[in-house]
Parts: C-alpha cells; structure tokens; sequence
C-alpha cells in the first residue's frame, strides 16, 4: 500500500490516471486517509456534485493482511446529502482486493462530461478506464452480473446503481461480499451521488497473482492476530449473540427497553417488534434453509451477516441488518420480515441507503402519502426510485426534503442525515453522537448504545443526561481510529471490555509498520481526524448551533418512558473539548 | 404476585420466550433467573419494565422482567 492511483473525470477528453506515491499521506488509511485528503484537497465551499468534490476510496491500515476483520473500505467526499466532509465504510472484499493491489487510495477528481459512464479496471499490471454506456440505468445486480462475465468469477466490484446515476442524496456505492453479490453498502451521505457525478459507474479490483501484505515483524504480528482472534471470540457480544442472531439481535432489547423507534419516532416501543427480531430472522432461515451465520468479507471471524431465503429456499437478499430492519420495519410500522428483506434487495440494487431511504418512506407515511403499515406501498415507492419518477427522485433525496415537500414538521434529521434505529429520548449517548457527529445524524460515530443500553464499556443510565457527552466524545475518538484501520466496528464491544484484546490491535498495527504506538497514540489519531473533519465542517459554514436534534425530542416526551432529550446545548458543545 | 418473566436469545432456548409467574412477595430477579433455570453467568442485562435492573431487584406485582444474555450489534 505505497501509492495512490489519480482519476480526473473530464468534461471533454479522456480520463487521466496517474499514480503517485504517498507523499504526505503515507501511514493512513481508511478514514484517515479519506478525511484527510478531503480537508486538504477539497474546498469546503464546493458543490458536493461539481468537479472540486472528489471521491476518496481507502483500505484500512491493516486491510489486505492476515489480520481478522480487517475488511472494512472507506469512502470520503464532500457530502451532498449533508453538506459536511463524508467518510462512510462498507464491508465485503473491496478493502482486501484493493489493498493487496498496493494502492492506499483511489482519489477521483473532476467530473463526468454527462453522458458517457465509465468503468475502471485495476489489476496488478495497471489501470484501464473505458466507457461502457451498456450499464446506463442498471442496478448494482444487473451491473455486478455483466462485470463478472467481463472479468470472471474472482473480482472484487464497487458500484452504483440508477440512484446514484440521478446523484440522489440517499445514493450508496456498492461492495460485492464473498458471493460477489452487491450487498455491504458505503450507505451514508449520498457518496454514490458523488461517483454517478464523476461519471463511474463501477470499479472492478482484480488482485490475481498477488498475496497479502506482508508485517514488518512477521512473528509478532501473528501473535498479536492470534491474541485478537482469542478476545473477539470469548467476548459474549463478538463470539456468540453476532455470529447467532446478525446485528438484529438488537430489535428485541430495544424495543424491551423503549428506546425503539416506532411510527416515525412517536413511541419507543413497537408491538409487532418480536415478529421482525434477530431471534425471529434466524428462526426462519435455519427452517428454510438460508444462512443466518456468514462473514460479510473473508478473514471476517464474528460472522454477524446472513443470507436470507424466501420460503422455497430462493436468495432475496443478505439478511437485513438492524438498523435496515428498523427504518423499513418498525419506523413504518412494517412487521413482516418477507417484505423487509424485499425491500433491503431493492435499496442494495438501486444504490440507496436503507435508513435514509426507509426514514424518507416513514416520514412520507407520516406525510399521508401512504399509511404506516403499507409495506406494498413502501415496495412501489421504491419502484418509483428505480424509474426515476420525481415521486421517486424525492424518496432517494431523503427524510428532509419529502418531509419538506409533504409539510411534515416531525422530521428526524441532523444536518440533512436520517437519525436511525435508537431514539434519542431514550438512549441518550447515541443522541449526542447524532448532535454532534462530524457526519451528521451517524449512530457508528459513537455508538453510546453499547454503555447505555448493552453495558458494554461501563453502563450510562440511557434516560438521564449525566455521562453522556464524556461518554460520546470518548467513542467519537476511538471510533475514528478504530475507521482508520479498517478493523470492522465490531470489534470494539471486546476492546472495551476488555484491555489485553485492545492491547493486541495496538501491536497488530506496530508488528506490521513497525512503530511503537501506545494507546495514548490511538487517541491522538482519532483526535487528528476528528479535528481534520470539524475544521472542513466550519468552513463548510456549520456552527454548533447546527449540532442540534429537531426540538420536537426535547418538547414531545416519548412513552414508555416519558422522556425528553435533556441534555443542554451548552453541554452539548463541549464534545470537542479535546 | 403475577409477573411476565421474558427470556431472549440464547436464554430463550429450550425454555420459553414469555411466561406469566405466580410468585410470593420478596422474590428477587435472581430468584427468578434461578426458578426458570437459567445461570445467572449467562445473564448479561436484566431490565424491569424497560429499565435497566439487577439480580438482587425485589419484583412487585404486574412487573416485566426481561432477561438477555450479551449482546450488541448496530
């Protein structure tokens, strides 16, 4: 991972590859990578969608080598969802691929002329950029179909789909998982906005003849792997309830502890919860046959993800996450895990985020476009996306601007972005993570439901407003050095709990560069990229009185509970005290 | 006293996912946690009616007692 690969997109003429060396970047990866070039290279006043934006395409740190979990990419630009810097990071073998391919980044500059899409090819003998306008308007299916048949069986594929073409707001890019199926989605901020504006349809990453990355410090690298394994494993969260039950094993405790956003956040508590649980999801795919333990990339240990089946045993789709769940289920008042999984199938191959897009269908239901409940009317709505119907065009621009058009006052946004599956009235860490995130609304900013409601990392009572920004600012910090490694999130329910595992990523990341970081040096990344992020956002025109929740949480107490977002702006302006 | 007792994930199997108790006045969690059959090394996060509790809670009647081994995701 010694170079960077340069692609500027022209209106008229070629697209110009050039490879560089790292220059002032060498050393980061993932977010860091991504934030950084982003705040030294874009101007912060630029249109998300014109030529000065740029997409920034990292592997993490450690991604390509023999670590476990290694997998993560991330995807940084200017966002035209919310305005702010973007880093949003997916799963699947892209990271790996890209990785082992030798580039820290894929930086694409300038913009497409409008008409022709391209695709870029990169494998060990170099780059190849060609227009292929047969892709025009297909989903990332259809697209990822036509590109194995190009490039074979063995090829890792970034894509878009027809939303990302039209550069909607919700538009996601693409990662195929171990099927070469497109479903780990970069969800967040409308990043396949920004790649359908540069004119890219797909980035196929081919690493034939190339082998993992090599530590600096062989041995103990393997040690280190070896001591992370053993503490992701004996961690209940990470070695049992993930890999039994996927990431909607967490439907049943929020809804138990009312923090569960149900008819577009009225209640905390939703009735037809339990019929669209974790419990519930990995009953029916161990009945009819699907997988509901399975690795969203290789070298992926906690096998959190899953391949959901309809009842004669045929693929719909990965089996929906939590928050996908939630933003179709209970958000609409949706109880049928069938038409959620449909609905998750849709979003992945028209290229849209499930929570904005299932936060926008709530809204809209709130809006009296249809009813909550209409999980057939959710379906046509996303029909209407893919057609590119100005109905459709809406729902793919996101919670605020349908619930603009539909004069909806209870919109649930922060500086554009839909806040997702916890309720900030009654889990109040993540709430404050969602004010102040450098993102916008972004539950992985700073997960405060781990110690709020999972006790994981110490316990905050999630109803009071005591803890919660120290808590929030100390997993903002780890949680941007944690995006910079490309270890999945996941990880960081065993290194909170427990320090020898947290201890074993440190030495991962020293055996392969050879450095003697501390933990105090983690910190500081996440600091150096928080700040980098934050500074773009200022210049950008945010002030902290855009890290603020809609007022209606804090004058409209939410049952069971009755609670209200309590915590004070000013307190909420001390997160970056730092 | 009657109290819903709730069991989740792992906890739930071969058990019972919901049950309605009849039980004596000064029952604890642990109590309960015990009387279902369940080790109480399993059991990760206790909540009574929604709120966060702990095995020595003492019930009171119409509580809901939900009971779930570790787990996060998001």
């Amino acid at each position: 991972m010694d170079k960077i690969l340069r692609i500027k997109m022209q209106g008229s003429g070629d697209p110009v590859v050039s490879v560089e060396n790292l220059g002032e970047y060498a050393g980061l990866g993932g977010r860091a990578m991504t934030s950084m070039v982003v705040a030294k290279e874009v101007p912060p006043d630029c249109h998300p969608l014109g030529a000065k934006n740029k997409l920034v395409i990292a592997p993490g740190m450690l991604s390509g080598t023999a670590a476990a979990m290694s997998g993560r990419i991330s995807i940084g630009c200017k966002s035209p969802l919310t305005g702010t810097i973007k880093e949003s990071n997916a799963g699947g073998q892209a990271a790996q691929v890209l990785a082992r391919l030798g580039y820290a980044a894929i930086i694409i500059e300038g913009k497409g002329n409008g008409k022709d899409l391209y695709k870029i090819f990169i494998n060990k003998d170099g780059v190849k950029v060609s227009v292929d306008n047969g892709l025009k308007m297909l989903g990332n299916y259809a697209t990822v179909e036509k590109m194995k048949a190009e490039f074979g069986e063995k090829v890792a594929i970034i894509s878009i789909g027809q939303a990302g073409e039209m550069k909607l707001p919700a538009a996601s890019i693409a990662c195929t998982d171990m099927e070469q199926r497109p479903t780990r989605h970069a969800g967040r901020g409308g990043v396949g906005a920004v790649m359908g504006a540069k004119g890219v349809k797909t980035i196929i990453l081919d690493d034939a003849g190339l082998s993992n990355r090599k530590p600096v410090d062989e041995q103990k690298f393997r040690e280190a792997n070896r001591e992370f394994v053993n503490g992701i494993r004996k961690h209940g969260v990470t070695g049992q309830a993930l890999p039994a039950y996927g990431t909607n094993v967490l439907t049943n405790i929020l809804n138990e502890a009312g923090g569960y956003p149900t008819h577009n956040f009225r209640t905390g508590f939703f009735e037809g919860g339990a019929k669209i649980s974790g419990e519930e999801q990995a009953r029916l795919m161990t009945e009819r046959g699907g997988q509901p333990t399975h690795g969203c990339h290789r070298g992926c240990i906690i096998q959190c993800s899953g391949i959901y089946v309809d009842k004669n045993g045929n693929y719909i789709s990965k089996q929906p996450e939590y928050e996908t769940v939630w933003a179709h289920g209970g958000h609409c008042g949706i109880d049928d895990l069938d038409k959620i999984a449909v609905l998750d199938r849709m979003d992945d191959d028209i290229g849209l985020d499930t929570i904005d897009t299932g936060v926008a269908i709530g809204v809209a239901m709130d809006g009296g476009l249809l009813s909550f409940g209409d999980a057939d009317g959710a379906i046509n709505l996303l029909k209407e996306v893919e057609k590119g119907t100005p109905l459709g065009r809406l729902i793919g621009s996101g919670a605020e601007i349908i619930g603009k058009v539909l004069g909806v006052e209870r919109v649930p946004v922060v500086k554009g972005q839909a806040i997702p599956a916890y309720d900030p009235r009654s889990v109040k860490g993540v709430a404050v993570t969602y004010a102040t995130s450098t993102m916008g609304a972004d539950h992985t900013a700073g997960y405060g439901v781990a110690t709020n409601i999972l006790k994981v990392g110490g316990f905050v009572d999630p109803l009071k407003g005591e803890g919660q920004v120290d808590l929030s600012r100390n997993l903002q910090i780890a949680t941007a050095a944690i995006d910079a490694t490309g270890m999945c999130l996941f990880i960081a329910f065993p290194i909170l709990d427990q320090p020898e595992t947290f201890n074993a990523l440190v030495d991962i990341i020293n055996a392969m560069y050879g450095l003697n970081l501390t933990g105090d040096d983690v910190a500081a990344l996440g600091k150096k990229i928080l700040s980098a992020e934050r500074d773009f956002n200022k210049k950008a025109g945010f002030t902290k009185e855009h890290d603020r929740l809609p007022t209606f949480f804090k004058e409209e107490s939410l049952p069971p509970h009755n609670t209200v977002f309590d915590v004070t702006d000013e307190d909420l302006d001390k997160v970056y005290n730092f | 006293m009657r109290v819903k007792v709730k069991l989740f994930a792992t906890l739930a199997k071969g058990r019972f996912g919901e049950r309605g108790l009849e039980l004596n006045a000064s029952t604890t969690v642990l109590d309960v946690v015990n009387l279902v059959g369940v080790d109480s090394n399993d059991v990760a996060l206790i909540f009574v009616n929604g709120r966060h509790s702990s095995f020595d809670y003492l019930l009171q009647e119409d509580d809901r007692l939900s009971l779930f081994p570790p787990i996060g995701g998001g």
